[in-house]
């Protein structure tokens, strides 16, 4: 063993020349991608700041007015109300996706006989446009020859009614995206090894003892991926809402984006419209971190 | 006793929620196959009484369905071409290349996980319309080819491939762009297809942006189009839903075609192993 025949351990430091070599390869490369990353992601990104400190049209720019913007949004009620209702579609979709793709995974991943058509068959609706979706919620909705009341009795108008019209909508968008979550959680699955429910079998553990002892454990990571990635989305919610109900009864599915939205488009007031977006932003990220940190307390508390 | 107790309740489960995941579409080509005066009958059937494709053809000649696919086609082509294209290239030169600010211009690249594109949407409108681009191919495609995500994934994917590979090639002679196109690009196959074909069908898919650039009925996408479908034919159920049914076989198609690599794709841009 001669010490000095030990190759020494990979290190980032760069021979000079090397760097110098690479140097106009590499920004040639990256050029095409700085240039669309600079025009259509940095600089709007930078402009939606400037645009909250002043008063704009959307197509032109007037005055720094400095924080009013932000002054005015705190006491907006239309807008704590779409943040409300924007929470409230997060509280009707987050858990039941999360669920329901866990429970269409395990049911995937035993039933190996119809594991592709099973697979299939809860995954498609994932890739197919939105208003694919809208467009049949809609006519399975209707209230006198949709099929929903139809099977349920009654003539209920779901998506013109107060109390439903959410609640339709993200029973909608559960269809629609949850085939994405089951995949998260197959792939969960498939990493744990078959050694350990063997030897759990072997002592006699049997059915939900397995999901509680091996299964649960081993997919934590995936759960609070699975969480975190889904109440982003579910925050992010606007076209299901604005396809189906724009934002009606009475307000009552007017989501944050949308709010945003009629704000830029409609009242042509971009400066707002850039200050609730900022706002939109700041709560995304602030939730995000927020449930990261649980998840990680949660999984620290339990180890 | 109990495990067949547990795999009953288990296939119960599995073949209700089929049958429900299944159910929306299903009755969406039974209503796309009737006469459109059985949708609003009075008596329900789970079937048409009298099929037709009638409804098929009003849509293909009626409205600009036909318009909208074409168009998502282009766009989604372009997006997906363009996104991989400068997106290897990049990828390419972060994981194999070593240049003076390299660590800095990757992480401000991957600020975009941190920053949803909705933020963005007010400022965008404003450059495009600028810049004169609004109701153009080139303005829904262009904001949709900047893409972290495939980036960092291909960055990955390079990183794991051994150096020696390139050092053999940059023995030859060969620079970069010809080390990453006949080395690089050849072992990546698999990555580069599961990408592409997720960028794809959410180019295909995307709603938001068109929704935002796109005023023109011709200019208008699919997922755009099928939303102005009530004001072309009127609520005709049978026609809407053979639409529906038109707008999503493509991605429908692609999906059922390439599932392992779709799958594959999602999972890696997920941020797990596929």
């Amino acid at each position: 063993m001669r010490r000095d025949h030990i190759a020494p351990a990979p290190t980032p430091t760069v021979h000079p020349t090397t760097a110098r070599r690479d140097m106009l390869p590499a920004w040639l490369l990256l050029a095409p991608f700085l240039v669309a990353f600079g025009l259509f992601f940095f600089l709007p990104a930078l402009e939606t700041l400037w645009l909250s400190l002043t008063e704009s049209s959307l197509t032109r720019t007037s005055a720094f007015v400095g924080l009013d913007n932000y002054h005015t949004l705190l006491n907006d009620p239309s807008f704590w109300d779409s943040v409300g209702n924007t929470f409230y579609f997060a509280l009707l979709t987050v858990l039941p996706l999360c669920a329901i793709g866990l429970l269409m995974a395990m049911l995937v991943d035993r039933f190996t006989a119809a594991q592709g058509w099973l697979q299939g068959t809860f995954f498609l609706p994932f890739v197919l446009p939105i208003s694919v979706m809208t467009l049949i919620a809609d006519w399975m909705l209707q209230p006198s020859s949709g099929v929903v009341n139809h099977i349920l009795g009654g003539q209920r108008a779901w998506l013109a009614d107060p109390h439903w019209a959410l609640p339709a909508v993200a029973i909608g968008t559960i269809w629609w995206t949850v085939g994405f979550n089951m995949l998260l959680f197959l792939a969960g699955l498939r990493n744990i090894p078959s050694e350990l429910y063997e030897a759990a079998a072997l002592d006699g553990a049997r059915g939900f003892t397995l999901f509680r002892t091996i299964t649960w454990p081993a997919l934590r990571p995936v759960v609070s991926t699975a969480v975190i990635l889904q109440l982003i989305a579910s925050l992010k919610v606007f076209g299901q809402t604005y396809i189906l109900t724009s934002g009606g009864p009475f307000n009552t599915t007017r989501v944050a984006l949308h709010y945003m939205y009629e704000t830029a488009f409609t009242q042509s007031d971009a400066g707002y419209a850039a200050a609730v977006a900022m706002a939109f932003v700041a709560i995304v990220i602030v939730l995000s971190l927020l449930q990261a940190w649980i998840a990680r307390w949660l999984a620290r508390r339990d180890a | 006793m109990r495990a067949s107790f547990w795999s009953m309740l288990g296939a119960a489960c599995a073949i209700v929620l089929a049958a429900m995941w299944a159910f929306p579409l299903l009755w969406a080509l039974s209503t796309s196959l009737r006469p459109e005066l059985e949708t609003v009958s009075s008596q329900f059937h789970w079937l048409p009484q009298d099929w037709t494709l009638d409804a098929y053809r009003r849509t293909l000649v009626a409205g600009n369905v036909v318009r909208w696919l074409f168009n998502s086609c282009v766009v989604a082509l372009l997006v997906t071409v363009v996104t991989m294209a400068i997106s290897l290239m990049a990828a390419y030169a972060f994981s194999q290349l070593r240049f003076r600010g390299r660590g800095i211009v990757f992480g401000i690249a991957m600020l975009g996980f941190l920053l949803p594109f909705e933020a963005l949407l007010v400022p965008l409108f404003r450059t495009m319309h600028e810049l004169g681009l609004i109701n153009s191919y080139a303005g829904i495609v262009l904001p949709q080819v900047v893409s972290p995500v495939v980036i960092y994934v291909f960055k990955q994917f390079f990183d794991a491939i051994p150096s020696e590979f390139r050092e053999a090639a940059a023995m030859d002679g060969a620079g970069p762009l010809r080390v990453l196109w006949s080395v690089y690009l050849p072992i990546s196959g698999n990555i580069v297809w599961a990408m592409a074909i997720v960028t794809f069908i959410a180019a295909w898919n995307n709603f938001l942006w068109p929704f935002i650039i796109v005023t023109s009925n011709d200019m208008m996408t699919i997922p755009l189009g099928l939303t102005q479908t009530y004001d072309a034919f009127g609520v005709r159920y049978a026609q809407l839903m053979a639409a529906a049914l038109l707008g999503a076989l493509p991605v429908a198609l692609a999906y059922v075609l390439f599932q392992r690599r779709v799958t594959q794709g999602f999972l890696a841009a997920s941020g797990l192993k596929g």
